[in-house]
């Protein structure tokens, strides 16, 4: 009886997590990145394969502890042993599982090994309890000079203003805008606990270590507005670390945006 | 009989499985038992413990390798009394050795007079990294001051620590000996304590160079 | 029966205080533990309910809470800081204090010596001394939640800087204080634990107790012992390093130009936050399976006693545990995928990890193999134990996903990691370990266990587990962050409140199913129904063959010798389905 029962939770097990998995009520955000496509796709195959086998051993398992209670006197078998079919199931698994390693790695060396093409938009994000700064180089192309000992409240990152690149540096807080097509390259920094560079419709996930300055790079394709979230516990309000991210759908409104907030420095 | 019927309806299912014994079968007492191991409880004991020591000291080890590497790296004056005191420490590791020698010959007079030197020799070492400290300390080298002075200061303290729980051990033995329970048959305490004295000799040095 | 007088003699008149309380006899140091453990996950699971609460209804203004506790839910609101207080010490409790502390303090002391046939353990004084250290460590642990700013809320892992600056938050000053003191003090327990199992698994079998006839337990408790050795004194020096960080004013995970709240931190120059991660997570990675092996021994052996069919493949379990151990020593990258390690590493540590995939796959074959043709007495151990490979699948399958580094990258810090390890390393050890308290209770107090209320027990309990930890999946992949106080704050994770409130009530009722558990343990110890037979499995263990519970030294006058495995069930031709591991070979006929 209870064989029965377990077995058919087993089943129960089964069909839901197909229904979750296949009919996905609930799913990943909605794709705003290129490098984001071949990550989702990883995840499915890596989904599939490990799907199969999933339903396999639960309904192995089901499929023995209903069918194999207890009954009478009768004996269970006496064997133990199996060398063929160990060594079978172990080689398998071994391949099964590098081919999944190689698929892997193409996607990752696809988004860490290849540089940044020439013309991407440079950003520098900098984290900090509880925000995210974001650091534009102005029309000019490049960063002015920031030094520590300039911060203040109206200063974030301290910008030193005097530095002539820094003349028309646009600093934002909580506020990121791209442009879709046009390659982004950010560099993360934090100024005090490790944060992590959260962009869940861009698969863009990279910690902000105090110290350190890690870039990484994407292409965002989809316009619209969607958030940014810090995903690395940094402190008491680490949940409400939220920035806002536009993926401007051409030149002109992302111009626009630049010189309004130009305007506001 | 049901048994036998049963075995061949599963033989249906899977390929007829060979029987073999899983473990070293049904061949009565004989194989290898927790007698037959090859050193004694309390030195497989010493040797988990010196194996725990050694893991944290590799832990240290390995934060000051990765540490030194990086360009904020500075490199201190190290204090002069350090040379002084590794060729005290290494004394204390031979005297050891010569009371243990002096057991196996049934020389006890020997090996007390070796063992408690050993002891004061250790006890000297300890007040010689003491005095090193205070070197450091007059040259303005504290232990916040640089990540090697942070180093410095961390692992010779552990190592200090380390080397009391060995003079400990070492008055424990020869509070044995002075009451004559150690033989030439029987002085295991004082081989433990040989053993646990000789291992750290190598790994000091890590922070000095 | 009638009690042998032999196990009496060995055992001087002692008084209630050293018999039971400050005793060096393995089986009462073993049940100190277990019974200490237990007390610590009540206080840990109650942590997660209210963290489950915040998390279902994150603005719900609760009157009654604000009674109870005034300052962590000022104005009828949970706080953001005692939430997250409240994730660092259910890791840290479940983590240390329940799993490390029941598998190898608590089965661990009781069994090893009863297993191998030895009458105590190597070192007695030794281990009673690591139980008393391990109490001490859980008092300062708890004591965190009650000192000034509050427990610490740098999370279980602990990372810098957030834990080796004191200003970082309210909690990260005297609070995380404790919590380092309460870790090292730990380690040095777990030390001594482990020191005494590895001499005794070695030194100490009985006679004809080969290293390969000893019972799956007794392989995942050595192992086991082995990690936590290797692995322990590395978090101590973390943890000596942290501390220096935090009172002497050492920079060792502290970079230079730290900027807190807008104040430069000039006392600091120089060190480095991702040390912290590779020395934590040297540790860490090998802690999980410090967790899963023992859980993979007991479940082994209650699997097969009540399969009535020997363990498929014994030598194959053992050497994938040992092929798990060594391997977990090279995988810790796979926690620092998305930390700013070198992405070369990261391609390296994929490999590492999926290869480590494969002697656990081993072990799940090796399940079913053993679940193939049995003979189930589906008893609440065995359902336990069955329950153990289900949930071990189901958690382990994961880890693919969240091995690979590329799909790593949107599900790190996410729910989907929540779900993966608290399947595989914390219900499926959980469950594992209930097994073994069913399994082993007319042991150790000489009374059964309420198999009825047994059964209740685990029925809500796995419908439970998976109600509660699978749907997690599904909201990692929405993107909900770990840790976080309030999912509603974001958009993109509104959607999903329904599956927060879902798992909430699952939750609750998951833990009202442990209270059952609870008053059955203590129930049945005072007034369980007395055992009259030693073996009442029909097991064929070293333990079943002593009186229940076994008297001081264990085996009365002459230690048992042992002529065969511990998995002869069902031999074909002999009249009962089991033989006792002493029983000698010339009465079978092979």
């Amino acid at each position: 009886m209870s064989g029965v029962v377990l077995a058919a939770l087993l089943l129960i097990l089964i069909v839901a997590s197909l229904y979750l998995f296949v009919a996905k009520p609930y799913w990943f955000p909605v794709l705003a990145s290129v490098h984001g496509g071949s990550i989702d796709s990883l995840f499915s195959t890596v989904l599939v394969v490990s799907g199969i086998v999933f339903i396999i051993v639960q309904g192995m398992l089901g499929f023995f502890v209903a069918r194999y209670g207890q009954s009478g006197n009768e004996r269970a078998s006496y064997w133990h042993d199996n060398p063929k079919a160990e060594a079978i199931l172990l080689i398998s698994t071994a391949v099964i599982l590098t081919i999944l390693v190689f698929m892997g790695q193409r996607v990752w060396a696809s988004i860490y090994f290849v540089d940044a093409p020439a013309d991407a938009l440079v950003i520098q994000v900098t984290g900090e309890q509880f925000s995210w700064n974001f650091h534009y180089p102005g029309p000019d192309g490049a960063f002015g000079r920031t030094d520590p000992k300039m911060i203040t409240s109206a200063n974030n990152i301290g910008l030193d203003r005097s530095d002539p690149p820094a003349k028309d540096d646009i600093v934002t807080v909580g506020e990121m805008h791209v442009l879709a097509g046009r390659p982004v390259k950010v560099r993360i920094r934090s100024k005090d606990v490790i944060h992590s560079f959260f962009l869940p419709n861009l698969r863009v996930k990279q910690d902000a270590v105090p110290g350190m300055a890690i870039e990484v790079w994407f292409t965002p394709n989809r316009p619209g507005a969607y958030e940014i979230a810090c995903a690395e516990l940094c402190g008491l309000a680490h949940y409400r670390m939220r920035g806002f991210l536009t993926i401007d759908d051409s030149q002109e409104n992302f111009n626009k945006w630049l010189q309004q907030k130009a305007a506001e420095q | 009989m049901p048994v036998i019927s049963e075995e061949k309806r599963n033989r249906r299912i899977v390929p007829p499985p060979p029987v073999l014994p899983g473990g070293d079968g049904g061949d009565g007492g004989a194989g290898d038992f927790g007698g037959s191991f090859p050193i004694s409880k309390g030195q497989l004991g010493l040797w988990i413990l010196l194996t725990a020591i050694i893991m944290l000291f590799a832990g240290l080890s390995s934060a000051y390798i990765v540490l030194r590497g990086l360009p904020t790296w500075q490199n201190i004056a190290l204090p002069s009394l350090l040379w002084p005191n590794t060729a005290v420490l290494v004394l204390s590791s031979l005297t050891i050795e010569l009371s243990k020698g002096a057991v196996r010959k049934n020389q006890l007079q020997a090996m007390k007079a070796w063992l408690a030197l050993s002891g004061v020799l250790g006890l000297i070492f300890i007040a010689g990294q003491l005095a090193a400290w205070r070197q450091l300390v007059h040259a303005g080298v504290y232990l916040p001051s640089t990540l090697q002075s942070s180093f410095f200061y961390v692992l010779t303290g552990l190592h200090g620590l380390h080397l009391l729980g060995g003079i400990a051990g070492l008055g424990f033995v020869l509070f044995k000996a002075m009451r004559n329970r150690l033989t030439v048959f029987n002085h295991e305490p004082l081989k433990l304590c040989a053993t646990y004295w000789r291992y750290p000799g190598g790994r000091r040095r890590r922070c000095t160079n | 029966m009638h009690e042998p007088h032999t196990a009496e003699h060995a055992h001087p008149q002692l008084g209630f205080w050293r018999k039971y309380v400050f005793s060096t006899d393995h089986k009462i140091i073993g049940i100190q533990y277990m019974i200490t453990a237990m007390a610590m996950a009540v206080v840990g699971g109650t942590l997660s309910m209210l963290m489950r609460y915040q998390l279902a209804w994150p603005s719900l203004l609760s009157p009654t809470m604000a009674k109870i506790m005034p300052d962590a839910f000022a104005g009828g609101v949970m706080k953001p800081e005692f939430y997250v207080s409240l994730v660092t010490m259910h890791g840290t409790i479940m983590v240390f204090f329940l799993f490390t502390a029941v598998l190898t303090g608590g089965f661990g002391n009781f069994l090893i010596p009863l297993q191998v046939g030895a009458r105590d353990m190597a070192f007695p004084f030794l281990n009673a001394l690591s139980y008393w250290v391990f109490l001490l460590s859980c008092i300062v642990i708890f004591s965190a939640l009650f000192v000034e700013g509050g427990a610490p809320l740098g999370g279980w892992t602990a990372y810098a800087p957030l834990n080796a600056i004191p200003a970082a938050g309210p909690g990260q000053g005297t609070g995380m204080t404790l919590w380092i003191t309460a870790i090292a003090l730990f380690s040095v327990s777990g030390l001594m634990g482990g020191l005494n199992y590895i001499t005794t698994i070695l030194t100490l079998r009985t006679k004809g107790m080969s290293m390969m006839r000893l019972p799956l337990t007794q392989w995942s408790l050595l192992v086991t012992s082995i990690l936590g050795l290797l692995a322990f004194p590395v978090l101590l020096a973390a943890g000596i390093l942290l501390l220096f960080d935090r009172v002497g004013g050492t920079s060792f995970f502290v970079p230079a130009g730290i900027i807190m709240n807008q104040v430069p931190l000039m006392d600091h120059s120089g060190g480095h936050p991702l040390l912290w991660q590779h020395l934590f997570w040297f540790f860490g990675h090998p802690e999980v399976y410090i967790v899963i092996l023992p859980a993979m021994g007991m479940a082994s052996d209650i699997l097969s006693t009540f399969c009535r069919k020997p363990i498929f493949s014994y030598r194959m379990m053992v050497y994938s545990m040992v092929a798990i151990a060594a391997l977990s020593f090279i995988v810790w990258g796979h926690h620092m995928f998305v930390s700013g390690m070198n992405p070369f590493l990261g391609s390296v540590f994929t490999l590492t990890t999926l290869l480590i995939a494969v002697p656990s796959a081993i072990k799940t074959f090796n399940w079913i193999g053993t679940v193939w043709g049995a003979r189930i007495r589906f008893t609440v151990p065995a359902l336990f134990a069955i329950a153990f490979v289900s949930l071990f699948v189901s958690g382990g399958i994961s880890g693919i996903f969240l091995g690979t580094s590329a799909a790593d990258i949107q599900l790190q810090d996410t729910y989907f990691v929540v779900a993966h390890f608290h399947l595989v390393m914390a219900i499926a050890p959980l469950f594992a370990a209930f097994g073994g308290v069913y399994y082993w209770f007319p042991k150790i107090f000489g009374r059964s266990m309420n198999m009825t209320l047994g059964k209740i027990h685990f029925w809500v309990s796995f419908i439970g587990v998976y109600s509660v930890f699978f749907p997690m999946h599904i909201l990692g992949i929405g993107g909900q962050m770990r840790r976080i106080y309030d999912p509603t704050q974001y958009d993109f994770l509104k959607p999903q409140q329904p599956l927060n409130e879902f798992i909430t009530v699952a939750a609750f009722i998951l833990g009202a199913a442990q209270l059952i558990f609870l008053f059955n343990f203590y129930w049945s110890i005072f007034l369980g129904k007395r055992m009259t037979e030693r073996n009442p499995w029909h097991a064929t263990t070293l333990e079943w063959t002593v009186p229940s519970p076994p008297g001081h030294g264990n085996f009365g006058d002459e230690l048992p010798t042992v002529h065969r495995w511990p998995f002869d069930y069902s031999v074909p031709g002999e009249k009962e389905d089991f033989i006792p591991q002493t029983v000698p070979a010339t009465v079978v006929a092979h």
